[in-house]
């Protein structure tokens, strides 16, 4: 019997090193691949250089970071109030029977696979703001409407969770002492809940800025720096996806690269979304 | 006691499972006929030159490799002007070239494998249906930016691109003097860049607006889009195979003298109907209409 307790003790643990190591070596190549380039160009033209002609062996990321970061901006402006507001509902107000059709609405809204929202977006959004502003259409805003609608389900799920975690008693002292419910939500409870919605925001962050083929399928990808929300961009992950195909040598090496940019935001957004206090109200 | 052995004879079976498939493969893949048996033709030969014959050339080599898996067809690249060269100092046994040949390098001797056009497309309902190259160039390169400049309606021009690395873009920057030795290529930074064939067809069909190219092959028989003319040549076959259409150019393969052996196997295979059929599979013109 022990025998047998032990094998499986093992198969846990290694199951749980298999994980581990897929995040190292996953790191080691791509760190591996794309340093070269990197120390090449220099880590600050690299970062700051405002021209991306890889056949001709110009690597500058800027328009893409500031790619990456005003779409991501973009879809946290359009998403946050509705997901947080989605929550609150959830949480506070909705009848069991409404929430009974809400709850799995939502879960199927993070079901539907990315290239599903991208195909969604260049079929409706992109004529739409063509049509609206009489311009390219892909741009910045058809990213940010796409990418606020897919971090929605992130948002809304970890923030009511963090609504629903507040002790009863806050929201009992609150109305006992005379508040209205209202008063109650925006005073006592959201404030007690806003670490973990700020969890939830971070999380969204990241499922935005990681987001690759709907983001591809609707921004236009030119790699210049945007001058407006209407302006066609290109993102770190766009940059990657739509080059890689045909890709050899530095160029290839440049776009892991542009990995490791993505890795040290990811990275960071992680350390931030950690660094949270976990409990509601401290 | 017992623990460990069962442990040891558990690691034991997996490490002799893993050693057996991993031999397994290699075992299969041991040569099995003679020079001249059912397998075909045997030898290696070295192809360098053109990047953009490079991809097709390795497809063609799969083909040729699955009927001949004795055969081994190393291909490089390097650029026309080295296959070219190489081919002329026999350095290797088949050059590949994406131009045509100068006349003082016309002692090579030459095959056409296919003829790669690129059709420049328009959404149907732009009233344009024919542009020069000169247009072309100055759309290309940011000069012109309304479709008014070149006698159309007005409206800001939406140039779609291919991602750099894709060779529909090598060709057609190359062919429309929109890359420049000295200065490289110069596409206009805000071109909306797409990563495929079918992406571009998409975003021309649905912008009014939009100028777009691709392989001839890939959008004749798309009604979607709208090819135009180059220089007052409709993208056809005809004006493609005679030569007038101008966004074309044939890939040849060339050999120093008349070849032989595996060289002489693989070009016969080429331009073979099974060669061939690659060469169309993959959205080129075949070598003769």
């Amino acid at each position: 019997m022990k025998a047998y307790e032990r094998v499986i003790q093992l198969v846990l643990f290694i199951s749980a090193i298999i994980a581990v190591l897929g995040v190292i070596l996953i790191s080691y190549f791509i760190i591996s691949e794309g340093y070269p380039v990197i120390r090449k160009v220099g880590l600050l033209d690299f970062l700051s250089g405002i021209r991306w002609a890889p056949t001709q062996g110009v690597y500058g990321v800027y328009p893409m970071i500031a790619g990456s970061l005003l779409v991501t901006i973009g879809a946290l402006v359009l998403g946050v109030p509705i997901g947080i507001g989605c929550a609150i509902f959830l949480a506070e107000l909705a009848k069991p029977r409404i929430a009974g059709i809400l709850k799995p609405g939502i879960e199927l809204l993070a079901g539907i696979p990315s290239v599903i929202y991208g195909l969604y977006g260049l079929a409706v959004i992109v004529p739409f703001i063509r049509k609206v502003f009489n311009n390219q259409g892909f741009s910045v805003l058809a990213g940010s409407i796409v990418l606020a609608v897919m971090i929605l389900p992130t948002i809304i799920n970890v923030s009511e969770s963090a609504i629903r975690s507040v002790p009863k008693d806050y929201k009992e002292a609150s109305l006992s002492l005379g508040s209205s419910h209202w008063q109650s939500i925006k005073n006592v409870i959201v404030p007690a809940a806003r670490s973990g919605i700020t969890a939830a925001v971070i999380l969204g962050m990241g499922r935005a800025i990681g987001e690759t083929m709907a983001v591809i399928m609707i921004v236009g990808n030119s790699p210049l720096v945007p001058e407006s929300i209407l302006s066609p961009v290109r993102t770190l992950t766009g940059n990657i996806g739509i080059e890689m195909g045909y890709a050899g040598g530095e160029h290839q090496k440049a776009l892991f690269a542009t990995g490791i940019v993505l890795f040290v935001f990811i990275m960071m957004l992680n350390i931030a979304a950690n660094l949270i206090p976990k409990k509601a109200g401290e | 006691m017992r623990n460990k052995k069962t442990l040891a004879s558990i690691c034991a079976a997996v490490l002799l499972i893993g050693a057996l498939t991993g031999c397994a493969p290699a075992e299969t893949k041991e040569p099995t006929g003679n020079e001249t048996g059912t397998d075909g033709v045997s030898g290696r030969i070295t192809v360098n030159g053109s990047t953009s014959v490079q991809p097709l050339a390795e497809e063609l080599a799969k083909a040729f490799k699955d009927k001949n898996p004795n055969a081994t067809i190393d291909i490089q690249g390097g650029g026309s002007g080295v296959g070219i060269k190489s081919a002329a100092d026999g350095v290797v046994d088949i050059g590949m070239s994406s131009r045509d040949l100068k006349p003082e390098e016309k002692s090579l001797k030459e095959f056409k494998i296919a003829v790669d056009g690129i059709a420049v497309i328009v959404n149907p309902a732009n009233e344009i249906q024919g542009l020069s190259m000169e247009q072309i160039f100055k759309i290309y390169t940011g000069e012109i930016t309304d479709w008014k400049e070149v006698g159309g309606k007005e409206g800001r021009i939406t140039v779609v691109t291919r991602e750099e690395g894709s060779g529909t873009r090598g060709a057609f920057i190359e062919l429309t003097k929109v890359e420049s030795k000295s200065e490289g290529d110069r596409t206009v930074a805000s071109a909306i860049t797409q990563g495929s064939t079918g992406a571009v067809i998409t975003t021309v069909a649905g912008d009014p607006n939009a100028i777009g190219y691709a392989s001839f092959g890939s959008v004749k028989e798309n009604t979607d889009i709208k090819l135009i003319s180059v220089d007052g040549k409709a993208c056809t076959e005809e004006n493609i195979y005679a030569g007038e259409y101008k966004i074309s150019r044939p890939f040849l393969m060339l050999t120093q003298a008349e070849p032989t052996g595996l060289a002489k196997a693989f070009l016969d295979f080429i331009l073979s109907e099974e060669g061939q059929t690659v060469v169309s599979g993959h959205n080129y013109l075949k070598a003769v209409k």
